[in-house]
């Protein structure tokens, strides 16, 4: 286990299957109609961080920011391979914009200490800002290289990797620690039987608080030595509050959050002409003029 | 994004109802396991969780990845070039998805790295495997080498073989057919030769039709005793690739192109002795075959399956005179009669699996505990569901294959000229279906296993266990119906005993296993009916399908027309 690599990872709404009512009246996405899913990019970010355990060796360490719930998202990484898990998860997180949720996440890599790479998704389907993974860079102070397609080289100073440009790719080279941003251009593994048979077990603090809670038990202590005895059988998957990891309250959340959402459109296509363009000089230019006066063109 | 656990809700009643929980606690050393290995399973709700997640990434696996790639893998296949096959790059990215999903040692013990899962978890995974690709069924299928070393291989032969196929780092294939010696293998004459002074086994001379006889481990069926001639003078051996181990060449087939089927040559390879000698035909390859025919039965039902969505599909799309043709009565009777077809299979295969699951249960058993631990009870369990799975799998491999073939050929009639096209998959579904029921025993092999079983009344007491259950109404009036047939076959039984006419015997043989079928079928389908009442329809369907062809049977055995006896010959050649 020469390296540390730390795979952010996002629960989001299954945009791309949508079945049922996927908008509220009001324009904003009704979570609870759409599947929880892990986001597809960030499927990919966490194949890369397990290739490199592959080749290098390496430990593999996920996090996630979201509700209690998010925790699914951590054990499907361990299905597939992840070493250790953390959830980050506070009311005081909830309504956060991409500023306020880097923020956390510096605050959450801060704590696990010290690591080599740091691996994101690009974007995540719900949100689409591809901000995320850039911003918490720029709060650690590490330099970033976003999407990328492959890592070609990895040493204990530095990382080659090849991303995308438009209309080709760029190869370059970066010091240690740094974070990537992943693109779709691997195949994520498949989950792995024995490993669900295993990891399906695997509980946060609060899961298992509400395992008690329904064995009608609630014993503070009790619950501390059988967070330990998950934590020996490496079924712990470690639950951090914003006190936990020492973030600033006013910097986390709705609070910390200078993004406001003025006004949200959903916008049904209602075409119904078609219109045909004779495969003409004349037809062709028509067309131009045409999207030129509607300001389509120029 | 297609699973094909989860977008099958026959298979997943399957799971679901089917009892497994006395063949998984016996599996489980009641539980014990859980102790010593963290993923083993708790309790049977622990064990049924954890199948159902599993089969959920397989179903997901074969619907998202294997399925698209399966027309490019049955289109170009394996290469073949200086004696060294080389599958297809798809076929290798189907193999790593399954191996990275941990299911290359699914029946295999934890100790060695297996998931431990019983062979009915197996078989549904090897159904949904088939249904994406049938022809990497012949290599994922191929558990039943590993599972044979495991059940009668030495301690060296398992810690040796078992983890690295656990991991999917060897693969297997069973070398038993040879050029002169198919269905007949008592005739086989590759030479096994002990070399008196190291005690080191050679084998020698040919093997044929040998699925994935590139592998690289082989179970070889040899005769080990010179001068015999029979099932007795043959042992079977382990033997790894190695240069004395030549490919010559592989086959061109009608189907299942994603695999390939050798030619080779033993010249003095160095082999390892399996389990006891002489008894390699009667003992071993028995119980490997027997595994192999429930594979391949689960293979047929795949296809099956494939077939009639692709035609229901096509169906619903196709429009003629105005109406999309499954609207027509002609189309609808096909596809609800091919549906029907595919449930009584799966009825028929998971009952089998769930039978063969209890009894390598109680056969441990008998083979692990001391005399004075052996109740009777265990004993009487052992020889029990010896008997019904050695009649069942027969039955299960004949309907399930026929079935394949049956459904996929209506697949393309539904399609018409379009499905004699290579352009849509059924004409595939229909070469890969043709081999189900040739290969691990034709059909006609099949019933002759399973005559004995229904002569004998192997599955009396499960018919009348079913019979007894609390049917009223429309149940009731069906297992009536079910009644006069059970009644009927033993008089059909009675006549043909006492008929003590052996060529006759042969000759009715299948009439007598086609109707215990529909008995044996019927009663799975009122059984399920009862668990679930939109079931109903299916059990009415089936039942009131059979009455007529039952009764053909049936006349026909009691008939006693000798005529094909008499004068086959003549009308031969005629």
């Amino acid at each position: 286990m020469s390296y540390t690599v730390i795979v952010f990872v996002k629960q989001v709404p299954d945009t791309q299957n949508i079945t049922g009512e996927a908008m509220k009246p009001d324009g904003t996405v009704n979570r609870s109609a759409l599947p929880a899913i892990f986001n597809p990019e960030d499927l990919n970010a966490l194949e890369l961080a397990l290739q490199l355990k592959d080749r290098y060796g390496a430990k593999v360490v996920v996090g996630t920011m979201g509700p209690p719930n998010a925790a699914e998202v951590l054990r499907s990484s361990l299905y597939r391979g992840a070493d250790e898990c953390v959830l980050l998860t506070d009311r005081s997180f909830a309504g956060a914009d991409t500023l306020a949720t880097s923020y956390a996440l510096s605050c959450c890599a801060s704590k696990i200490g010290k690591f080599d790479l740091i691996l994101c998704g690009r974007q995540a389907i719900d949100g689409d800002t591809a901000q995320v993974g850039p911003q918490l860079a720029e709060k650690l102070k590490i330099p970033q290289i976003c999407y990328i397609e492959e890592v070609i080289k990895l040493d204990k100073k530095k990382i080659v990797a090849k991303r995308a440009i438009e209309g080709g790719y760029e190869i370059l080279e970066s010091p240690l620690p740094a974070l990537l941003t992943v693109i779709d251009s691997n195949v994520p593994r498949p989950q792995a039987a024995r490993k669900i048979m295993k990891y399906k077990n695997a509980r946060t603090r609060s899961e298992l608080a509400k395992d008690h809670a329904n064995a009608n038990y609630t014993d503070a202590e009790q619950l501390a030595v059988e967070e330990e005895v998950l934590k020996q059988k490496g079924l712990l998957i470690y639950e951090w509050s914003a006190d936990d990891v020492g973030a600033d309250k006013g910097r986390t959340g709705l609070a910390g959050s200078p993004t406001k959402v003025k006004n949200i459109m959903s916008v049904v296509l209602t075409a119904t002409d078609t219109k045909k363009i004779e495969p003409s000089e004349e037809g062709i230019k028509n067309l131009v003029h045409e999207l030129i006066d509607d300001h389509t063109l120029g | 994004m297609a699973n094909f656990y989860t977008d099958n809700k026959d298979l997943q009643f399957t799971l679901k109802n089917l009892d497994l929980a006395e063949a998984v606690g016996l599996r489980e050393k009641n539980y014990s396991e859980a102790e010593k290995f963290d993923h083993a399973p708790k309790n049977y709700a622990d064990a049924l969780d954890n199948y159902q997640r599993i089969l959920a990434v397989i179903g997901e696996i074969c619907g998202d990845n294997i399925d698209p790639r399966s027309r490019t893998v049955d289109e170009e296949g394996p290469h073949f070039e200086n004696n060294t096959v080389t599958y297809h790059p798809l076929t290798q990215k189907n193999l790593n998805d399954l191996k990275q999903a941990d299911v290359m040692g699914v029946m295999l013990p934890h100790q060695y790295g297996g998931l431990n899962c019983p062979v009915t978890i197996y078989t549904m995974m090897t159904e949904m495997v088939s249904r994406a690709d049938a022809s990497l069924q012949n290599l994922f299928g191929l558990q039943d080498i590993a599972e044979t070393i495991s059940e009668f291989g030495s301690d060296e032969q398992k810690a040796q073989f078992l983890p690295r196929f656990a991991t999917g780092e060897v693969d297997g294939s069973m070398d038993l057919t040879e050029p002169d010696s198919g269905s007949d293998l008592q005739s086989v004459r590759l030479k096994a030769w002990q070399d008196p002074k190291t005690g080191q086994w050679y084998l020698n001379g040919m093997k044929r039709f040998i699925t994935n006889g590139c592998a690289k481990v082989h179970l070889v069926l040899a005769r080990s005793e010179e001068g015999t001639s029979d099932g007795r003078g043959l042992s079977m051996f382990i033997a790894e690739a190695c240069p004395q181990l030549v490919v010559r060449r592989i086959e061109h087939k009608l189907g299942i192109h994603g695999v390939a089927t050798a030619e080779l040559q033993y010249n003095d390879v160095p082999a390892l002795l399996c389990g006891q000698r002489r008894r390699g035909l009667t003992r071993y390859v028995m119980s490997l075959m027997n595994g192999a025919r429930v594979a391949i039965s689960a293979q047929a039902l795949g296809i099956a399956e494939a077939s009639f969505r692709e035609a229901r599909k096509y169906a619903s799309e196709r429009e003629q005179f105005k109406r999309s043709i499954d609207q027509f009565p002609a189309v609808y009777d096909m596809l609800t009669r091919m549906k029907m077809k595919v449930l009584a299979a799966r009825a028929l295969l998971y009952e089998t699996t769930r039978a063969v699951d209890l009894r390598s249960g109680y056969n441990h058993l008998m083979e692990t505990l001391s005399e004075k631990e052996l109740t009777q009870e265990i004993r009487d369990k052992a020889k029990y569901y010896n008997r019904v799975a050695g009649v069942l799998t027969p039955m299960s491999k004949a309907l399930s294959t026929e079935t394949a073939n049956e459904v996929s050929y209506d697949a393309i009639q539904i399609h018409g000229g379009t499905g004699y096209m290579k352009d849509f998959n059924v004409e595939r579904y229909y070469r890969d279906a043709r081999i189900t029921n040739i290969y691990e025993g034709t059909t006609q092999l099949q019933i002759v296993a399973a005559i004995g079983g229904v002569i004998t009344r192997a599955n009396e007491e499960r018919i009348k266990e079913f019979m007894a259950l609390p049917y009223d109404g429309k149940l009731l009036r069906l297992k009536d119906k079910i009644s006069e047939m059970h009644k009927l076959q033993l008089d059909a039984i009675k006549y043909i005993t006492e008929k003590k006419d052996s060529a006759y015997y042969d000759l009715q043989a299948h009439n007598l296993v086609t109707m215990e079928t529909y008995i044996f079928v019927g009663l799975l389908m009122l059984r399920d009916a009862l668990k679930d009442n939109s079931r109903e329809v299916l059990a009415e369907r089936y039942i009131l399908d059979s009455v007529s062809d039952f009764k053909k049977c049936y006349m026909e055995v009691v008939g006693g027309d000798v005529s094909t006896i008499d004068n086959h010959r003549v009308i031969i050649d005629f």
